[in-house]
């Protein structure tokens, strides 16, 4: 199937001289939720920017639908959906007035049913009346992707949504991006914070310093670059690690109760037969054990650690 | 062309301007009516008329021009600059809309209000002096193309502003010291030679002129020579545009 987005050798540089995105490639599918990781200053926003057509390429090319985003600019924009990274909206307008605005600006003709359907989704029914300005910060933010949907894209690109959020409306917006992907809307969502990629997305895209570094999808990426940790629960303290089995990834706890052996999944040896047969050897007595996957978080840490 | 682009922009700015009835329209009434007392009433009484025409009537078609270019460059140079300086022109940019039909439907607003302000301040000016239209459609004629022609002129100032102080200084440095001298308390042919040459170089005078001919059949330069320079102003303001179109000058980084 032909990706919905597909972005070729994609460089920018700012007048400044800065160049903020170096060879960029990346293929977008129908229907799926995208993650775009990367610390501040990573190019997320100028990414994303260049696809809606609010900043220029200095060079490479993107099509969207099929369509080059430059030469048939109408034909992406209009299916494209836009949430920024800042708050930005007038102030004097109502909430009903500001969306129909944004329908009409994509280009489509009035239909206060579906305006009520994406105010109700958003629970913004009952400030319909009401000016922008008197708002909360949360509620401008359902606004601004209220305008987003306002046109039925078929795109949504969410800017660091949950930024400065409350835990409850950053579960109400995840909420809504699965039901929205449930439609077969494609989401691009960038974020610094690991857990909203790993809680949404089913590819992961890491970008840092302009480069992207890495494509994958989620669960492959967790099992690929995982690490997993092995808790052992003691039935006796212990005062050190046993000799022999210190220097492999052992730790030992403060109270000597608990022994954790973090290990590689992509290891061909991951060595815990042999530890355990060492600790059974040694006379270390188990109560109970346990194993945890590392989160993206670790994996993140590591890949902009080591570069590429 | 996105129609509904078109419709969407030109109703927010309308409704902007509803908004703001007091300050829109309400003070370029007052403004207006203080121009009369003092000027029309004050020292009229004590001027004779010119070319045949009462001092208060004389300065109505002035009046009407120096209004119609003072709001229809800041209600256009605002309008644009405004959703720049808050950050709301992201959307602008993001929707499929092009620079061309941007610049249609700011203007356009813009046109319309000051169209309608210049209507109310005839209005208002019959109340002060007797008026006389001798050639209405001439009329209609200069007061769209001046509006117009100044709405882009403002919109241009409003791309190429950067900040709040950038926006006023044309208006306050160039425009205001070109109407109060383009003959619209006065007629040219008063001055001395030198002036009166002087003058000639002065856009608004050959607006205020063609205008004034349209109200009582009489100007200062020949009406084929206002309207010719009012159009030449357009195409400048429209080549303006086009270039800034082509060239993206300070639309987007
Ligand atoms: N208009 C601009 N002019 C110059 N540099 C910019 C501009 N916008 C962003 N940058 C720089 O480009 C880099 C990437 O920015 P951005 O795309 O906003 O990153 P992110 O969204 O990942 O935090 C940053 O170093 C930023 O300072
Ligand atoms: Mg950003």
């Amino acid at each position: 199937m032909q990706p919905i987005i597909e972005i070729r050798n994609l460089s920018k540089t700012y007048a400044g001289g800065f160049q903020a995105l170096k060879d960029v490639n990346l293929e977008i599918r129908e229907g799926e939720i995208l993650a775009l990781l990367g610390p501040n200053g990573a190019g997320k926003t100028t990414l994303i920017s260049i696809v809606c057509g609010i900043v220029n390429a200095t060079a490479g090319s993107v099509t969207v639908g099929g369509h080059d985003i430059v030469r048939d600019f109408r034909k992406t924009r209009a299916l494209i959906g836009l949430v920024p990274q800042e708050l930005t909206t007038d102030a004097f307008e109502t909430v009903w007035d500001t969306v129909s605005f944004s329908r009409g600006l994509f280009g489509k003709p009035k239909n206060p049913a579906h305006v009520e359907q994406v105010l109700k989704s958003l629970t913004l029914w009952d400030k319909r009346k009401q000016k922008i300005m008197t708002l909360s910060g949360g509620m401008k933010r359902r606004l601004m992707i209220a305008k987003a949907l306002s046109h039925e894209p078929r795109i949504l690109f969410l800017d660091e949504p949950t930024a400065g959020v409350d835990v409850e409306l950053r579960r109400e917006m995840w909420e809504l991006v699965r039901e929205l992907r449930k439609t077969g809307v494609t989401i691009i969502l960038t974020t610094h914070y690991i857990e909203e990629a790993e809680e949404m997305a089913d590819r992961v895209a890491v970008i840092n310093k302009g480069e992207i570094i890495l494509v994958e999808d989620k669960a492959e990426l967790m099992r690929k670059l995982g690490k997993k940790r092995l808790t052992l629960h003691l039935q006796e303290p212990l005062k050190k690690i046993p000799k022999g089995l210190s220097g492999n990834g052992l730790a030992l706890s403060e109270d000597g109760f608990e022994l954790t052996y973090e290990y590689d999944t992509r290891a061909e040896r991951i060595g815990v037969t042999q530890l355990l047969a060492d600790l059974n050897a040694a006379g270390v007595r188990l109560k109970d054990l346990g194993t945890e996957q590392s989160s993206l978080e670790d994996i993140f840490v590591d890949l902009v650690r080591n570069g590429r | 062309m996105n129609l509904y682009a078109i419709k969407a922009i030109y109703a927010f700015e309308m409704a902007r301007t509803g908004r703001t009835l007091m300050q829109s329209i309400l003070s370029p009434v007052i403004s207006t009516s203080l121009y009369f007392i003092v000027f029309g009433a004050a020292i009229g009484s004590r001027i004779e008329t010119i070319g045949g025409v009462s001092y208060g009537a004389f300065i109505v078609p002035g009046l009407i021009m120096l209004m119609l270019l003072t709001q229809s460059i800041s209600n256009a140079s605002f309008g644009i600059y405004f959703p720049k300086f808050t950050g709301t022109i992201y959307e602008l940019h993001s929707a499929p809309v092009s620079f061309i039909e941007v610049v249609i439907s700011y203007v356009g607003a813009a046109a319309t209000k000051s169209v309608i302000i210049g209507l109310i301040i005839l209005a208002t000016a019959a109340f002060f002096t007797p008026l006389r239209i001798e050639h209405p459609l001439l009329m209609v004629l200069f007061l769209l193309l001046t509006a117009v022609t100044f709405s882009l002129f403002g919109f241009i100032i409003g791309i190429w502003a950067d900040n709040f102080e950038k926006l006023q200084v044309i208006p306050l440095l160039v425009v205001t010291p070109l109407t109060f001298l383009g003959g619209a308390f006065y007629s040219i042919d008063m001055l001395p030679e030198f002036w009166r040459n002087l003058s000639l170089a002065n856009p608004v005078v050959y607006l205020i002129s063609g205008f004034r001919y349209s109200f009582y059949g009489a100007g200062d330069v020949h009406i084929l020579v206002s309207l010719g320079m009012v159009a030449a102003f357009l195409a400048a303001c429209l080549f303006t545009v086009w270039l800034i179109f082509r060239t993206g000058w300070r639309l987007k980084t």
